[in-house]
């Protein structure tokens, strides 16, 4: 498929789930700030689940369909959805093709970033690995910047899996639920003895509210003055994904995907993985807590998350589409699609047959 | 104390850890960072995501299911830091960077003329006469925090940062000094300019600095400056790489 750029919305960028192996030369990972959302996008067009996106913020783009066919599925904040202004659901993927108009419009329920995945991905140049957008340095995506009203982007080719997977819907409890206002789950350090036993439980039982101070890279927060035992400068160190570092006037910055890969400040805390999407989808003026809980919890929390990508996968493996088209040659039969388990991950066969 | 006696395994989130040697910034705390580094680099770790050395610490980004239990894995990295030893190796790496110096690439020489009493045939020869240790990266793409300024050369930050300073740029600031290597805002005093990219997202590889590698700085006058600009923009330029014990690599 091509896509034309109608209006670009707010900050629309090409995000897959980073650009991981530079932070050791200072390149900054970037990729999708909700990459549950991502995955389940992708997976639900018949994708890989790590596969570049558009990342929509706030405010989403109209598109037309210029050329192609093939699937799309919007996942993520719950954005305004239509396709030639019928409205589409949400976490489900649906058929466009030349001539129709996608419009994401404004935000209508939880969340600030929502997902356009597409089938066959997005055909952008792979640099250090990664399609996705590293703004500050103009970096990957496309041509390193975000999209504009006339810019042009192709998919890549069709897979397999595409038209089986039409109409695909992620079951509710396999959606990541952002709405809990639930404190996020931090684990403590890795400088969290830099910090009095005051200042912990001042981080620990206050409420911060997010500042308009809030992108990609990280999100400032007011609240409470968070006490050092003798300074808030260390000699610098990597900043991890998630880190809640507190410079010298005690309120907590919570550093994300465009983060810088080291910095001099005290991080009292990492956010568990899960818990990182659930910041990155809330806005300025919203409020935030924290919760401390063992490295253990949060890597259970992590593997939760990961294992409800699998259960999706292997339900996309089940489903049949009622539209099944055949792909490959025009006369090919797809007559079984099987689930594979094999050394723990989950492998989608399809049986074509070949005239 | 710089160096703890034993390394310090810190939590850093459920798919990081940061194991820390001392709390100085001191070559042999950072020769185990390299060390360890290296370490696992050839240890087959399973889960391993990316390494990520700074001045007194290595962090190492893992992936927790691939990992299975951290216990026994976080163990084993304290054990293999443990055995690292605080040497220099002496067949380092060092890459030679040709910087013009002065004139309209070397804005704020005058400033370091004023600052340090120093004329400036004498600070280019100062600046070029040593090998700068690259202890990490990080700030912006391909930024190398040197260590190992002649400290005469110190001069304090411009009172008023620049807006944009472009890549290539060679500055000091207070007893640093550095490569801009990508266009950004800063406060350094611009001393002259290299024509080499240190940050090439197409490079292969796209970084010429790497942690524990020695950095020397080589006099160049603007006619050279053309012609290895022109080579490093049809990227037929090869770095000059030696190494410390004297032989070419």
């Amino acid at each position: 498929m091509i896509f034309e750029v109608l209006s670009p919305g707010l900050l629309t960028t090409v995000q897959d789930l980073g650009r991981w192996g530079y932070q050791g030369k200072g390149m900054p990972v970037a990729g999708a700030m909700d990459p549950q959302a991502l995955k389940i996008g992708n997976i639900l067009v018949g994708n890989d689940p790590g596969e570049a996106a558009l990342e929509i913020t706030l405010m989403g783009p109209t598109l037309a369909v210029v050329e192609g066919e093939g699937l799309i599925a919007v996942t993520g904040a719950e954005i305004a959805f239509t396709v030639n202004d019928i409205e589409v659901p949400l976490w489900q993927s649906v058929k466009v093709q030349a001539g129709d108009t996608i419009t994401l419009s404004a935000l209508k329920g939880h969340g600030c970033r929502a997902y356009l995945c597409v089938s066959g991905s997005l055909d952008m140049p792979i640099v250090m690995g990664s399609k996705s957008t590293y703004l500050r340095a103009g970096v990957g995506g496309f041509n390193g910047r975000a999209l504009k009203a006339g810019d042009r982007i192709s998919t890549g080719p069709l897979k397999p899996l595409t038209w089986l997977s039409a109409d695909f819907s992620c079951p509710e409890h396999l959606r990541p639920d952002r709405k809990l206002d639930l404190p996020l789950r931090v684990v403590l350090g890795p400088q969290d003895d830099a910090f009095t036993e005051k200042g912990l439980k001042t981080f620990l039982e206050s409420e911060y509210t997010i500042t308009n101070e809030a992108d990609r890279m990280g999100y400032r927060l007011e609240g409470p003055v968070i006490e050092h035992k003798s300074g808030a400068d260390i000699i610098s160190d990597a900043i991890p994904l998630g880190a809640v570092q507190v410079p010298g006037h005690g309120k907590p910055i919570c550093m994300l995907a465009d983060r810088q890969t080291t910095g001099g400040y005290t991080k009292i805390a990492v956010l568990s993985t899960p818990d990182i999407a659930v910041l990155a989808q809330r806005i300025p003026g919203q409020t935030v807590q924290f919760k401390t809980i063992s490295l253990e919890e949060s890597i259970a929390a992590t593997k939760a998350e990961r294992e409800q990508i699998e259960e999706l996968l292997r339900l996309r493996a089940s489903y049949r589409s009622r539209r099944v088209i055949p792909v490959g040659s025009p006369k090919a039969k797809i007559s079984e699609r099987w689930a594979l388990r094999v050394n723990g991950n989950v492998y989608e066969v399809i049986v074509e047959e070949l005239d | 104390m710089a160096e703890y006696l034993e390394p310090k395994v810190l939590y850093a989130g459920d798919s990081a850890v940061t194991i820390e040697f001392g709390d100085s910034i001191d070559i042999k705390v950072n020769a185990r960072v390299q060390q360890l580094r290296q370490l696992i680099e050839r240890g087959q770790f399973t889960g391993v995501v990316e390494l990520v050395p700074t001045y007194r610490s290595l962090t190492v980004y893992f992936d927790p299911v691939a990992v299975g239990d951290v216990t026994p894995f976080f163990e084993r990295l304290k054990k293999l830091a443990a055995d690292t030893k605080g040497e220099v190796p002496e067949g380092g790496l060092i890459i030679v960077i040709p910087v013009c110096y002065g004139g309209e690439f070397g804005p704020d020489m005058q400033n370091v003329i004023d600052h340090t009493g120093l004329p400036e045939e004498e600070i280019i020869k100062r600046h070029t006469a040593v090998d700068y240790y690259c202890y990490m990266l990080g700030f912006t793409p391909g930024f190398s925090y040197l260590g190992g300024m002649d400290e005469s050369l110190a001069t304090p930050r411009l009172k008023e940062p620049r807006k944009v300073i472009p890549a290539g740029s060679v500055g000091i600031a207070g007893k640093q000094t550095g490569i801009y290597p990508i266009d950004s805002p800063g406060g350094w005093q611009l001393i002259g300019r290299t024509p080499l990219r240190l940050f090439d997202p197409q490079g292969q590889p796209p970084f010429l600095i790497d942690a524990g590698m020695w950095v020397r700085f080589r006099s160049i006058d603007r006619k050279e400056y053309d012609e290895i600009a022109l080579q490093v923009a049809t990227r037929t330029y090869k770095p000059e790489i030696l190494t410390k014990s004297g032989d070419v690599k």
